[in-house]
């Protein structure tokens, strides 16, 4: 590369670094106050960018930033107030399934509202052309992105240390039971500051469309990024993610400089494990301080008497499943099955271990790409494939694992994304073995095991006896030591338990179950591709785990079969079924948490 | 009234005998993730099941979901062949998707009629004996361009492509294609961006750098957009040709309005302009239908499902045995032409428009375009065989 080359390539980086610094900036502000990793936030630049391209065929390009901004705040403030203040006090991970609502819901009514294709909107006026910079031509609007991104940290910076707002949220950003406790009325702080968040969303949003065209996948492309920035930054802290947003931006763009521009898939991701493999709280930020006065933990209950009859009893109905005439039942049985081992496993880790892994769907792929490899590949038989499935999926957990038990909450479940996305991209890229993004073909069981009802069978003594042993564990010595780490770490080592031994073991041990899971299933769909490690997947498995209830012993297996259900039904009958389930899933959520508290 | 019922009773009596046969097609595709293209598709599917039946035929289709995933789709394909017992199988978008359903049908012996998925495996490497595609693979599309690209003569040449299967193998063919039409060529830069996250403004700065002469891409959709807006306001094509591989279908053309470069070539289909007789007759029928105009989509879907009624009127039967040996050979007419079912690869000849982009007004619309038979750009038999390791 030329130097002038050099130059420019920074500048580009440094323009993209600004849209992404708007982006993070609210995200770690919410953060910060509420302790919500809001998943929605992605969904409100969205609607930022749709509002923009709208008004301004109306009002004009300059007017109809601040308008869409606004009304993107006007939002916020709203679904702050009507949802999230009812589950502040609820589990972290119930109010991240809410948001989560919130994306299927704000992109489908993109969709009935905007249409399906792409909207690009206008070229801003008064900055449409370029600038001649160091030989090369530069856009003007460029030029105004790069100085925004520092305006807006320097607004932030002197809201947050010189207004009285910014003090109180700085003081609940460190300790908000104690600003309650000093008079700080926390509803309308906390009200105040998602709205600004949003507002961040919004403006960021509109800013992109001269840049880039409205599109209803944006949402979840951005928010990933949105998160790496905040965690690689430090949550909660806004210097750190400004700094995150510069050293991801200019990565990206000199991978694509010196000619290596298929990193770009993967390099935040690299970062992002790097910075937390040497600075557990990312660049700037600090540990956590503890939320006091949330939501405690009651033991796990053993199944009753009761309920073990009732499983007995469903055993044997799923047993005689095969004999209806009807075959399809089988085919959802068995992706039923494969879930919930799949869902039994990260609860475990989630549940007992404390421990969120936002990366879950590695294990699950891992193992169904060793199953199909060896099978394909050595022509191992059925069984021995899915053995290696086990074996991959627990050597994977014991590779991550090692380095996500020295981290914890949101840093670690970061941690583990990242692994599952370095995961993914390998999957995804290497065509020689992996099929890149076709995936394997033609992995079908064995012929004594090819009908329906053979492969069915199979599954069901597999997944059943699987998931009995992870409910087990629980009870075991293995299972209250994990459950002393997670409740007090310092306790724990003080009666001679290893802590991040046993969980280290855990990671293994649903590791293991996931990768027996993603055998299964590529056996019982006959091809493997990407998507059964991407972060999608790992989404699924948490809505799964959540839906049925992380305080509960069986509750995810129900939730994994329902959530599957539920897919397969909606999809078929309603049109806009994403919708559909965010709406299940946040009526859920509310009467769940007024039901549990 | 009721003379008109009993018309068209006795019409659908003596067109029963002919006729005949009842078909059942099970549909699925992922309307929720490229809605842009998909919708128009099945506006074209339902125009060809109403125009069918409405001669007497008896076509029934059934379309699903497929969630855009190959695990989802799976499933739901299970669901068409064992609860709604569909005869035949139709429709996927994505590659990994087209590719995971043609390997159940191929298990459990339905027929498939992929009619978008582009992947050349679909018909070659992982092509089986139930598994026919419609639209013209990658590699076909890529050699509709290499003719006009050699002729320009242009020396150095930049690659961009979306870093999956389509872009890397549409980036592959063309290497390959180009250095054997125009010994000597040079490809001076790649670069291939993750699918809908282009960095546009550092790509076009790599690809500029490299100063090339001409430069071949394999971007669509929103990649495109941003491509071309970046382009456009760093000079990146005032000197260069460009080569676009889709970029002049209306499902992409359309989104680019005043943006739309001069002079690129690229496949597409110019909807207004073509005017032989088969064409016009859709046209009107499907304006008439939905009051909107037809994409490539609306074509696909149209075509799609004549295909299917067709191999039933040969077979005389809705048995999938039947079906593949008469989808074998096939010939038909489309909106495009005739077209003709490969028994080689099970790939149809249809073609698709080259042709140069220009701006009219503030729309963009292609000039100067011909009809590339689909046939015609084919790899020789053995390469075929030796693929399909038959």
């Amino acid at each position: 590369m030329t130097s002038s080359a050099v130059l420019l390539q920074f500048l580009n980086g440094l323009a993209g670094a600004s849209s992404l610094f708007l982006v993070a900036a609210g995200l770690s502000l919410i953060f910060g106050v509420t302790r919500i990793v809001n998943f929605a936030h992605g969904s409100l630049y969205m609607l930022g960018m749709y509002l923009a391209v709208w008004l301004s065929g109306r009002i004009g390009f300059w007017a109809a930033v601040p308008v869409a901004t606004l009304a993107v705040a006007a939002l916020g403030a709203c679904i702050e107030v009507l949802l999230l203040r009812r589950i502040y006090r609820a589990p972290e991970l119930l109010q991240l399934l809410a948001t989560f609502a919130l994306v299927l819901i704000v992109r489908d009514f993109a969709l009935w509202a905007w249409g399906p294709e792409d909207l690009l909107g206008p070229r801003a006026p008064g900055l449409a052309g370029a600038v001649e910079i160091a030989g090369g031509a530069f856009p003007q609007y460029d030029l105004l992105l790069i100085l925004l991104g520092p305006m807006v940290f320097a607004a932030l910076h002197l809201f947050l240390t010189r207004t009285r707002w910014g003090i109180l949220i700085r003081a609940a950003t460190q300790d908000r039971e104690m600003a309650g406790a000093l008079g700080v009325n926390q509803r309308w702080l906390f009200t105040a500051v998602f709205t600004l968040g949003t507002a961040l969303a919004g403006l960021g949003g509109a800013l992109a469309i001269p840049r880039e065209p409205a599109s209803l996948g944006i949402d979840l492309a951005l928010i990933s990024d949105a998160f790496v920035v905040v965690v690689v930054g430090g949550l909660g802290s806004i210097p750190g993610a400004f700094i995150a947003a510069i050293l991801i931006g200019v990565t990206k763009a000199f991978c694509i400089g010196f000619g290596y521009s298929k990193l770009t898939l993967v390099a935040e991701f690299v970062v992002m494990a790097t910075v937390l493999v040497v600075r557990p709280w990312g660049l700037l930020g600090r540990p956590q301080g503890v939320v006091r006065g949330t939501w405690t933990e009651v033991p796990l209950a053993r199944i009753s008497k009761r309920g073990v009859v009732a499983i007995g009893l469903l055993v044997l109905l799923l047993a005689a499943l095969p004999s209806l005439p009807d075959q399809y039942p089988l085919v959802l049985a068995t992706e039923m099955l494969v879930f919930a081992l799949f869902a039994a496993s990260l609860h475990l880790l989630m549940g007992a271990g404390g421990m969120a892994s936002f990366g879950h769907a590695a294990y699950f792929g891992i193992g169904a790409y060793a199953a199909a490899l060896v099978f394909l590949k050595l022509h191992w038989s059925t069984g021995s494939s899915l053995f290696a499935g086990w074996a991959a999926g627990a050597l994977a957990a014991a590779i991550f694992g090692w380095f996500c038990v020295r981290l914890s909450g949101v840093y670690l479940a970061m941690l583990t994304l990242a692994f599952a996305q370095i995961a993914w991209s390998i999957a995804f890229q290497w065509d020689e073995v992996t099929g890149g993004s076709n995936g394997l073909v033609g992995v079908w069981p064995d012929s004594w095991l090819a009908s329906r009802a053979a492969y069915y069978y199979l599954v069901l003594i597999l997944c059943g006896y699987a998931i009995f042993v992870l409910w087990r564990m629980a009870h075991t010595p293995f299972g209250y030591a994990l459950r002393a780490s997670r409740d007090s770490p310092l306790r724990a080592s003080a009666i001679g338990i290893d802590v991040r031994a046993t969980q280290w073991l855990a990671f293994i041990l649903t590791g293991s179950a996931a990768g027996v899971a993603g055998a299964l299933f590529a056996f019982s769909k006959g091809s493997i591709s990407p998507e059964t490690l991407s972060v999608q997947r790992s989404v699924d498995g948490l809505v799964m785990v959540l839906l049925g209830g992380v305080h509960t012993l069986t509750g995810p297996v129900w939730g994994a079969a329902g959530f599957t259900w539920l897919q397969d039904v909606m999809a078929r009958s309603v049109e806009y079924w994403r919708a559909a389930i965010g709406a299940a899933i946040l009526l859920l959520v509310l009467t769940r948490w007024r039901l549990s508290a | 009234m009721i003379p008109k019922v009993l018309i068209a009773s006795i019409l659908s009596l003596v067109t029963m005998q002919t006729f005949g046969q009842a078909v059942k097609i099970g549909e699925l595709n992922s309307y929720k993730v490229f809605p842009a293209f998909l919708e128009p598709y099945k506006k074209g599917m339902e125009l060809a099941v109403e125009e069918i039946n409405a001669a007497g035929g008896k076509v029934q289709l059934v379309t699903r979901d497929d969630g855009g995933t190959p695990g989802d789709a799976v499933r739901v394909a299970e669901e068409l062949i064992t609860r709604e017992k569909v005869d035949v199988l139709m429709g996927t978008f994505a590659s990994n998707v087209g590719l995971a359903v043609s390997n159940l049908a191929n298990q459990r012996k339905v027929l498939f009629l992929a009619s978008e998925p582009l992947t050349d495996k679909l018909v070659w490497e992982n092509g089986n004996r139930y598994t026919f595609r419609l639209r013209p693979s990658t590699y076909m599309q890529v050699a509709m361009l290499v003719p006009e690209a050699a002729r320009l003569k242009k020396k150095r040449w930049a690659i961009v492509y979306p870093n999956y299967e389509y872009g890397q193998s549409a980036a592959a063919s063309f290497k390959k294609l180009l250095a054997q039409a125009q010994p000597g060529v040079e490809f001076v830069t790649e670069q291939a961006p993750a699918l809908g996250k282009i960095d546009a403004g550092a790509v076009v700065q790599a690809l500029a750098d490299s100063k090339p002469d001409a430069i071949f891409s394999a971007l669509f959709a929103a990649d495109l957009q941003k491509f071309v807006r970046e382009g456009n306001t760093r000079g990146l094509f005032r000197n260069t040709t460009v080569f676009n591989l889709l970029a002049g279908e209306p499902e992409y053309l359309d989104t680019l309005k005043d943006e739309t470069p001069d002079g690129w070539w690229v496949t597409g289909y110019p909807w207004n302009e073509i005017n032989t007789p088969e064409h016009r007759r859709f046209r009107d029928a499907y304006q008439k239908r939905w009051n909107d105009y037809p994409r490539q989509g609306s074509v696909v879907g149209y075509t799609a499902v004549h295909a299917v009624a067709a191999a039933t009127r040969k077979a005389g039967s809705a048995d999938a045995e039947k079906l593949v040996q008469a989808l074998k050979g096939l010939e038909m007419q489309t909106p495009f032409g005739p077209v003709v079912w490969r028994s080689l690869d099970h790939q149809s000849t249809m073609g698709a428009y080259v042709g140069q982009l220009a701006r009219k007004g503030d729309k963009g619309v292609m000039v100067n375009w011909r009809y590339a038979d689909g046939g015609k750009f084919q790899p020789s038999d053995e390469e075929v065989r030796k693929l399909r390791k038959e």
